[in-house]
Parts: structure tokens; C-alpha cells; sequence
């Protein structure tokens, strides 16, 4: 796929992504955004998915699972979830969790029932350690928040990948430098990330999140890397796409009103289907 | 012959190495204890120890489990179900992921290390789960069983395992059901619910019952969640009083499933033999359970007493 097939995709995902949180009125497009380019070249460009239910295919885990929203519209872009179910995000009997559940979604591609920051490097980890033990090519992806690093467990979760070589295990680090409170640095210094991955064991990779040669170069990359984990720390802009979002920790979790809603369509690009939607 | 349920389980691991391929061990560097270490040395390949580091040993179940693999992830109790209890209940109970909690030195039973091993709060927080099942076997025979049975279950399963040595409750034709309380023995003055290591008990004080010439019936509850409803409420009809008996809190364990069926359906007076709302702490194991209660003189003593309040 060429790249501006992929950016047209990821233009579709930011407009899906605020519709559904527009519709529910609540939601976290900051951390949804931020991670567009990200899913759409793993989804398009990267991981050997045609089916969601293929045996053979390669497994992706939202660690940071309040990211739904992103995942829902890759999906949706896929053709494994209906976008027909757009509207129905975080409402009462909806197949779309505010937060990932596989069981609401089965064969949908959802791989992993995730919102609890921290779990799904460990996640990972062990589909990866099954894949290795029984021979199969499979590979494993994660996405991780840069906040979501403050848990303890993903550190667990480092150690092991390191230990067991889980080199077909691929971790990207959403690296926006936000989380709810606020920048990284002032409520907890992660930095610096890379010596930190390194120091466990794993191959660091940098990359411009949003930009797809950089995306390109860092998975050829990873591709060379054997006999360790990868982690691809992916700078990003929380709320990227939406000028007003943009940088702002309070759009980490909150929905845009209808004047917002509005404007934030028009800037995408795409003022005809905005009324339409909002309805 | 006095036997461990953790030794059945390292016994009935070597088992499923032989004859499940889909069988995947994790421990968190306790192996020799939890005797997952059974496991180990004749399939190492699929042994997974993951170091100290109990959320990761159950989130790696969980991905392995995805993978199609039929992971049994092993601690102490403590550790297991307590350090660990968010990520058994978001990351495999949500979702219901087949792996399998095998958790070993749990109750106070565990001696001299202390209160800070002698997880007395596990059944309360298995139990309130939504998907999960939990097992506390009796003997070594039951333990055997039932972790070969888990193996077979399709969904979470919690299995409650001690480090002491418990004598048997059965002989070699027991066949361990999934979900059915077993009926030791037929009475019809008061009925005692025992689990684990308590069913040992509860086969003493019945005798000293019979001695007083009380006629009580015994029933071993192995399978916590689903509980055996049918039989519990059997016992409470025909027997109007009944004695529970478990080597856990007071708050939210045996006595307390059995008190939520019968306020439901049928109530009776009970008494329940547990830990009152206390911490352990070190000590030789039966000195531990004389002291806070757990004897097969507590269990006639609360017999005699619920028999007052018929």
C-alpha cells in the first residue's frame, strides 16, 4: 500500500474516532489520536492479517486500552467490525466496550480484553512465548501509553520478553508525553526510556509516530533485529489531527461538544459528513 | 497414608505432560514448593518460570491461554490470589481465558513463616469473581483429580492447595465431580460443611458427635464456586442445622457461600468454624489451627451449640 493510501486511511480513522466519542459523549480521543499513523501501518503495512480469526495471523494487544476508540476504527477500516456500530461506542448493550472486551467482539479482532493500564506487554509476552514454542512464524504487537509505563508490571513484562528472547515480540510506545495529570516529566520522570528497554534486554528503535517513512524505516529495521525483543518508541502529539486538542492533557479523557465536534471535522477536511453524523 | 495436595498437583502436572501437549507451566521462582518443579523435569520446554513477579506470571497465563495454550500459573496463595488479584480478575476472569490458578500454601496451615504467608482472605476473593471457579480439595486423592479435571474445564479455575500433609479422606474408586459436594456421611441431627484440610477434621468431630450420640451428617465441599446448592439444601431441610468448617476467614469464604444459599432458599441456624477476622502468625502448623479454632473439638463444640438453636 502506497503512503498516501495510508494517510487517506488514517484521515478516516480520526474522523471515526471522534465520531464515536462525539456519540458518547465521553471516551479519550487525546491518546486515540495520537496513535492513528501508528495502528494504520501496522494494520495495512505491517501485520499479516487478512482474516481476524486466521490462524496464522499476527497478533496485536492495545495495552493501552483506553485507546478503544482507535482500535474500533482500524477494525472498522479493515472490515472486521461493522462501522454501522460507530454511534453505539460506551452505550448500555453495546458490542463497543469504553474500554476493549474480546467477548463482546469474538473473531472481530480484538485480541485481547484490555483498559487496566499495564497488563498487555504480559499479554503479549505469553502469546509470544507460544508462538516460539510451537515453531510458528507468528509475530506479536503491543502498543503501550507513555504514561502506562508508571506501572510496575510492564517492567515484570521487559524483564521476561529480555530473558526469553522473545524476538518476535514487538512493542511501540505511544509516546506522546502526556498522561492525565499532566507532561511525563512532572508526575513521573520516565526518562530516559531507551536505556531503560535497553538495560532489559530489548533493540530501541525511534521513530516520528506520525510520520509513515519514519514508521517504514523503524519496522525494516526491527526486521534485522534478532534474538530480542523491539521496542519502537513512536514520538507522538496527543490529540494529533484536532488543532485544539492538540498538546492538551485534559482531551486525554473528554468529549468533544457539538461546536467542537464540528470544527474538529471541518479541519479534517470533510465538512459535507459532519452534520450527518451528528445527528 | 498423610499426603500434601501440592504433591498431587506436581504428581498430576507430570500426568498432563505426558498426555496434554497443550499443557504450559509458569511459576514464579517457587517451584520446588509449589512442586511445579514435577513439571519442569519431564517437560522443560514448557515450563515458563517468570522470576519473582506474580501480576506478570498471570498476565503471561493469560496471553499463552489466547495462543491456544492450557496454562497452569503457581504460587503461593498469598501471592496468587492477593498480589495478583486485579489481573486474574480483568485480564483472565473478564475475559474468560482458560488458565488455570494453581495455588499452593494457602491457610494458616502454612507455619512458621507467618501471617504474611497464610493467605486466609483467597476463597473471598476467588469466590466474587464473575466467570471464575474455585476448588479447595481435601486430600491428595481430590487434589489429583481435580487439577486433571481443571485441565479438562474449559474457563478460569482457581485451585486452593496446602502445604501441610492432610491424611486421607478417600481410597483409590473416589471419582472427584466438578460442582458436587460429596456426602461422607448420612445423619440427620446437624450437618457439617467442611472443605480442605477441614474435612480431615470434620471426620473426627463426627465421630465424637456419634459418641454423644448425636447423629451428624458430614458433607466436603470441594468445589466452592459453583456450589453444590442441591445438596446444601437437602442437608438444611433434613437436618435443620448446620456447622461449617474451613481453614479460611469467617468473612466471604465456605461459611459464607453456604450462608448466602440458605438465606436464599432455606434457613436454618449455622455456625461456621474459620478464622474470626484475624491475621495469622508463625508457628508449628497444628498448633496454629488449635489456636485459632480449627479443630475437630471446635468444629463438635459449634455442632453442639447450633444444635441449641433448633
Amino acid at each position: 500500500m502506497k503512503q498516501d493510501d495510508l494517510k487517506v486511511i488514517a484521515k478516516r480513522l480520526r474522523k471515526n474516532i471522534l465520531t464515536m466519542i462525539y456519540h458518547a459523549k465521553s471516551g479519550h480521543p487525546g491518546g486515540s489520536l495520537s496513535a492513528v499513523e501508528i495502528m494504520t501501518y501496522l494494520y495495512f503495512k505491517e501485520m499479516n492479517i487478512d482474516s481476524p480469526t486466521d490462524d496464522g495471523r499476527d497478533r496485536f494487544v492495545l495495552s493501552k486500552g483506553h485507546g478503544a476508540p482507535v482500535l474500533y476504527a482500524v477494525l472498522m477500516e479493515k472490515g472486521f467490525i461493522g462501522k454501522d456500530l460507530i454511534p453505539s461506542l460506551r452505550q448500555i448493550d453495546s458490542k463497543l466496550q469504553g474500554h476493549p472486551d474480546m467477548k463482546k467482539l469474538p473473531g472481530s479482532g480484538v485480541e485481547a480484553s484490555t483498559g487496566s493500564l499495564g497488563q498487555g506487554l504480559s499479554i503479549a509476552n505469553g502469546m509470544a512465548l507460544a508462538f516460539k514454542l510451537d515453531k510458528k512464524p507468528n509475530r506479536v504487537f503491543a502498543l503501550l501509553g507513555d504514561g502506562e509505563i508508571n506501572e510496575g508490571m510492564i517492567w515484570e513484562a521487559a524483564m521476561l520478553a529480555g530473558h526469553y528472547k522473545l524476538d518476535n515480540l514487538t512493542a511501540i510506545l505511544d509516546h506522546n508525553g502526556l498522561q492525565i495529570d499532566g507532561k511525563n516529566e512532572d508526575v513521573m520522570t520516565i526518562m530516559p526510556i531507551d536505556k531503560k528497554f535497553e538495560a532489559f534486554g530489548w533493540h530501541v528503535i525511534h521513530a516520528d509516530g506520525h510520520d509513515f517513512d519514519s514508521l517504514e524505516k523503524a519496522f525494516k529495521e526491527r526486521k534485522t533485529i534478532k534474538d530480542k525483543p523491539v521496542i519502537i518508541i513512536a514520538d507522538t502529539t496527543k490529540g494529533k489531527g484536532c488543532s485544539f486538542m492538540e498538546n492538551k492533557a485534559e482531551w486525554h479523557g473528554k468529549a468533544p461538544n457539538e461546536e467542537e465536534f464540528c470544527r474538529a471535522m471541518e479541519e479534517m477536511g470533510d465538512i459535507e459528513i459532519k452534520r450527518k453524523e451528528a445527528d | 497414608m498423610a499426603k500434601a495436595t501440592r504433591e498431587a498437583y506436581g504428581e498430576a502436572l507430570k500426568k498432563l505432560a505426558a498426555s496434554n501437549p497443550d499443557i504450559v507451566v509458569l511459576d514464579a521462582d517457587l517451584s520446588g514448593s509449589t512442586k511445579t518443579s514435577e513439571f519442569k523435569k519431564v517437560s522443560p520446554e514448557r515450563f515458563f518460570n517468570v522470576g519473582i513477579a506474580e501480576q506478570n506470571l498471570i498476565g503471561t497465563a493469560a496471553g499463552l491461554a489466547l495462543a491456544g495454550k492450557i496454562p497452569f500459573a503457581s504460587s503461593f496463595a498469598m501471592f496468587a490470589a492477593g498480589r495478583a488479584f486485579e489481573i486474574i480478575r480483568n485480564t483472565v476472569a473478564y475475559p474468560a481465558l482458560n488458565v488455570k490458578i494453581a495455588a499452593t500454601h494457602a491457610g494458616l496451615s502454612v507455619g512458621e513463616d507467618g501471617g504474611s504467608h497464610q493467605a486466609i482472605e483467597d476463597i473471598s476473593l476467588m469466590r466474587s469473581i464473575p466467570n471464575m471457579t474455585v476448588i479447595s480439595p481435601a486430600d491428595s486423592r481430590e487434589a489429583e483429580q481435580a487439577v486433571l479435571k481443571a485441565a479438562e474445564y474449559v474457563g478460569p479455575v482457581y485451585i486452593r492447595l496446602g502445604r501441610m500433609a492432610v491424611d486421607d479422606v478417600y481410597d483409590d474408586s473416589y471419582v472427584f465431580e466438578l460442582g458436587k459436594g460429596v456426602l461422607l456421611r448420612e445423619g440427620k441431627d446437624v450437618t457439617i460443611i467442611a472443605t480442605g484440610l477441614m474435612v480431615q477434621e470434620a471426620l473426627k468431630a463426627h465421630d465424637m458427635l456419634k459418641e454423644d450420640g448425636i447423629d451428624a451428617r458430614l458433607i466436603n465441599i470441594h468445589t466452592i464456586k459453583p456450589i453444590d446448592t442441591e445438596i446444601i439444601i437437602k442437608a438444611a431441610r433434613e437436618t435443620g442445622a448446620i456447622v461449617t468448617a474451613e481453614e479460611h476467614s469467617n468473612i466471604g469464604g465456605l461459611g459464607s457461600a453456604v450462608l448466602e444459599v440458605l438465606s436464599d432458599q432455606c434457613p436454618v441456624p449455622v455456625k461456621r468454624v474459620g478464622i474470626r477476622d484475624t491475621f495469622g502468625e508463625s508457628g508449628k502448623p497444628k498448633d496454629l489451627l488449635k489456636k485459632y479454632g480449627l479443630t475437630a473439638e471446635d468444629i463438635a463444640a459449634q455442632a453442639k451449640e447450633v444444635l441449641k438453636l433448633k
